[in-house]
C-alpha cells in the first residue's frame, strides 16, 4: 500500500480542503475582493469534478475511503450544485448589503463534507464527512446575521441536526461494538446472514440519523421552520446537495455494510418512505407561505427516493440516484425563482403573493409553472421521469410490500397535486397588484436554466444520466 | 461485583437517554439543550472506549477522539449561533424561539 496512491483518491477533496483553507487567509487579508474570491471558489469546484470524474477507481486509507463510479456521480451532481448556489447566495447578500466573504467558503466546506459522505467506506469517515457537512450548513442557515428568523432557523437546525449526529454516533458506536469492525466491508462480514440484535438496533439509530438528515418523516420537523427562516438562496443549495449526498450515503451503508440484512433495513425504508410522502401531501395543502410548502413538498420527494431504495436493488438504487438528480435541479430551480422576486423591496414569499405573476413576470412565472408541473409529476416534465424510475423499480420487485407502497405513493402524489395546482391557479389567473421588482439576472439565468432542464432538455440529458446512474448503481454491488 | 461490558453500555445507554429528554424535556434555557447535546455524546464515547477494550481492538478509541474533536467543534459553531439569536432577540429562553409556527 503507498500512500500516494491513497492520495490520489483524495484529489477532489485535497483541492477542495486547501483551497477553502487558502480563500479563508486571503478573505481574511482582502475582505473586499469578494468577486475574485466568488470566481476562485467557483473554479475549485469546477477543478474538483474534472478530478472527481476523471480520478483513479479503488479504495485507500485502509478502507477509509471509497471511490467508485458512484461517488464520482454524486459527487460532479453535488459539485455543480454547489457552485450554481455561489453565485445566487453571494449576489443575494450584497443586495442586502451583507458583506460576508465566508459565504463562498461555508460552500466549499460543505461540498468537501458532502463528497467525503459519498466515498465514506468507515463509519469513522462517514461520522467526519456528515459533520463536516452539517456543520457548514448551521452556520449557512444563520448567515444573515441581522434577521431574527434565520438566527432562529439556524438555532433550531443546529439543535436538532444535533440531535441526529447523536443518534447516528450512537447506532455507529453500537454497529461497531457488536460486528467488531467500523469498516463497512469487515460489517457486511458480520452481518452475512442478517444483523444480529445489537447490529439491528445500531442500525435502526443509524438510518435515523441519516433519515433527519435528509428530512424523511418522522424525523422532517426541522425542515419546514428551517426553511422558512433561512435565506432563500441558502435553502436553494440546501434541498438539494445535502439530500443527494445523504441518500448516497445511506445506500452506501445499507448496501455494503448491510446487504445480508436487506430484509430487514427494507421494512424500516418503506416506512419512512410511507411516512414521508403522506406527511409531505397533507400538511402541505394548509401552507399559505411558499418556503414552507416547498419544504413538505421536497419530505414527500424524499420519501419517492427513499422508497426507491427500498426495492433494495440495483435498479432501485439507479432510481434513487437519477430521481434525486432530476430532483435537485427542479428544486435548485424553484428556489432561484423565489429568491429573484420581490414587491417594492419586500420578498414574495407566500402563494398570495404569486397573484397575476404571469401577467407581470411571465418568464418567472412560467418557469416556476413547469417546476410546480415537475414536481406533481405531470409528464413530459423531469419530475415525471423521476417518479417514473421509482416506480418501475418497485413494481419490478417481487415482494408485495414495495408493490402496495408504489400503490400508496401514487395516492399520495395525487393528493399533493392540490398545492402545487393552486399554486399555478394564483399565478395564472388572479388580479395582479403591481409593483414586482426587477429580476435580477443570476437568479433568473439560474430558474431559466432549471426550467428548460425540466423540459425539454431532460428528454436529451436522460441518455446520459441513465447509463451512469446504472454504472453508479453497480458500484454498490447489489443483485439487480 | 466484576464491572463488565454491560455496565458501561447501560451507564451509556441512561446517559443518552437522559441527553435526548434534556434536550425534549427542557423548557428553560438553551445552554442546557447545549449540555444535553455533550451528555448525547459522551455517552457514545463511552461505549467506543468500553467496547474497544473488550474488543481489544483500538479502532474504538481513535473514533472517540474524533468525537471528542468534533464535539468541541460543533458547540464551538452552537454558542456562535446562539450569540447571534441572542443579540437579535435579547433572550435565550427556549419558549422564545417560536417566531416561525405551522
Amino acid at each position: 500500500m503507498i500512500f500516494s496512491n491513497d492520495l490520489a483518491l483524495a484529489v477532489p477533496e485535497l483541492i477542495l480542503a486547501i483551497s477553502a483553507l487558502g480563500l479563508l487567509v486571503f478573505g481574511a487579508f482582502a475582505p473586499r475582493a469578494a468577486t475574485a474570491l466568488t470566481f476562485a471558489a467557483i473554479g475549485a469546484l469546477a477543478l474538483a469534478a474534472w478530478a472527481a470524474a476523471v480520478g483513479p477507481i479503488g479504495r485507500g486509507f485502509s478502507g477509509g475511503m471509497i471511490s467508485d463510479q458512484a461517488s464520482a456521480f454524486a459527487k460532479v451532481a453535488i459539485y455543480a450544485a454547489s457552485a450554481i448556489a455561489i453565485p445566487l447566495g453571494q449576489k443575494w447578500f450584497e443586495r442586502k448589503a451583507i458583506r460576508n466573504f465566508e459565504f463562498p467558503i461555508l460552500i466549499l466546506l460543505a461540498a468537501l463534507g458532502m463528497g467525503m459522505m459519498v466515498s465514506a467506506g468507515d463509519l469513522i469517515s462517514l461520522y467526519i464527512g456528515v459533520e463536516l457537512q452539517s456543520l457548514a450548513l448551521y452556520v449557512l442557515a444563520a448567515m444573515h446575521r441581522e434577521d431574527a428568523k434565520a438566527s432562529e432557523a439556524g438555532l433550531k437546525y443546529f439543535v436538532l441536526g444535533a440531535l441526529s449526529s447523536g443518534l447516528l454516533l450512537y447506532g455507529a458506536s453500537l454497529i461497531y461494538g457488536f460486528a467488531g469492525s467500523t469498516k463497512f466491508d469487515d460489517i457486511a462480514v458480520a452481518a452475512q446472514t442478517g444483523a444480529s440484535t445489537g447490529v439491528l438496533f445500531g442500525l435502526v439509530f443509524l438510518i435515523c440519523g441519516l433519515a433527519f438528515k435528509v428530512s424523511a418523516a418522522p424525523f422532517h420537523m426541522w425542515t419546514p421552520d428551517v426553511y422558512e427562516g433561512a435565506p432563500t438562496p441558502v435553502v436553494a443549495f440546501f434541498a438539494g446537495a445535502p439530500k443527494l449526498a445523504a441518500m448516497v450515503l445511506l445506500a452506501r451503508v445499507l448496501s455494503e455494510g448491510f446487504a445480508g440484512a436487506a430484509d430487514q433495513w427494507r421494512q424500516i425504508l418503506v416506512v419512512i418512505a410511507l411516512l414521508s410522502i403522506f406527511v409531505g401531501a397533507f400538511a402541505g395543502l394548509a401552507q399559505k407561505n411558499l418556503k414552507r410548502l416547498w419544504a413538505y413538498s421536497s419530505i414527500a420527494n424524499v420519501g419517492y427516493a427513499v422508497l426507491g431504495l427500498a426495492s433494495g436493488n440495483a435498479e432501485g438504487v439507479q432510481a434513487m440516484l437519477v430521481f434525486m438528480v432530476l430532483y435537485m435541479i427542479d428544486v435548485t430551480g424553484f428556489f432561484a425563482c423565489l429568491t429573484a422576486l420581490s414587491r417594492n423591496g419586500r420578498p414574495m414569499e407566500t402563494i398570495d403573493d404569486m397573484a397575476g405573476l404571469f401577467k407581470e413576470r411571465p418568464g418567472i412565472a412560467l418557469a416556476m409553472t413547469a417546476f410546480s408541473l415537475s414536481a406533481l409529476g405531470l409528464p413530459p416534465f423531469s419530475g415525471f421521469w423521476a417518479k417514473f424510475y421509482v416506480f418501475k423499480a418497485a413494481i419490478n420487485v417481487s415482494d408485495p410490500m414495495i408493490q402496495i407502497a408504489a400503490v400508496l405513493g401514487l395516492v399520495g402524489s395525487v393528493v399533493a397535486a392540490f398545492y402545487y395546482l393552486r399554486l399555478i391557479k394564483v399565478m395564472w389567473f388572479d388580479a395582479a397588484p403591481g409593483g414586482t421588482d426587477p429580476i435580477p439576472g443570476e437568479a433568473k439565468a439560474v430558474a431559466i436554466g432549471a426550467a428548460l432542464f425540466s423540459f425539454p432538455v431532460v428528454l436529451g440529458a436522460l441518455i446520459f444520466i441513465d447509463p451512469l446512474a446504472k454504472a453508479a448503481a453497480a458500484a454498490f454491488g447489489l443483485a439487480s | 461485583m466484576i464491572i463488565g461490558l454491560t455496565h458501561y453500555l447501560a451507564v451509556a445507554a441512561i446517559l443518552f437517554t437522559i441527553g435526548v429528554f434534556g434536550i425534549f424535556v427542557n423548557r428553560k434555557n438553551i445552554i442546557v439543550i447545549l449540555m444535553s447535546i455533550e451528555l448525547i455524546l459522551l455517552a457514545v464515547n463511552i461505549n467506543l472506549v468500553a467496547f474497544s477494550v473488550y474488543l481489544h481492538n483500538v479502532v474504538g478509541q481513535i473514533f472517540a477522539m474524533f468525537v471528542l474533536t468534533v464535539a468541541a467543534a460543533e458547540a464551538a459553531v452552537g454558542l456562535a449561533i446562539l450569540v447571534t439569536f441572542f443579540r437579535n432577540r435579547g433572550d435565550i429562553a427556549v419558549d422564545d424561539v417560536s417566531v416561525m409556527k405551522g
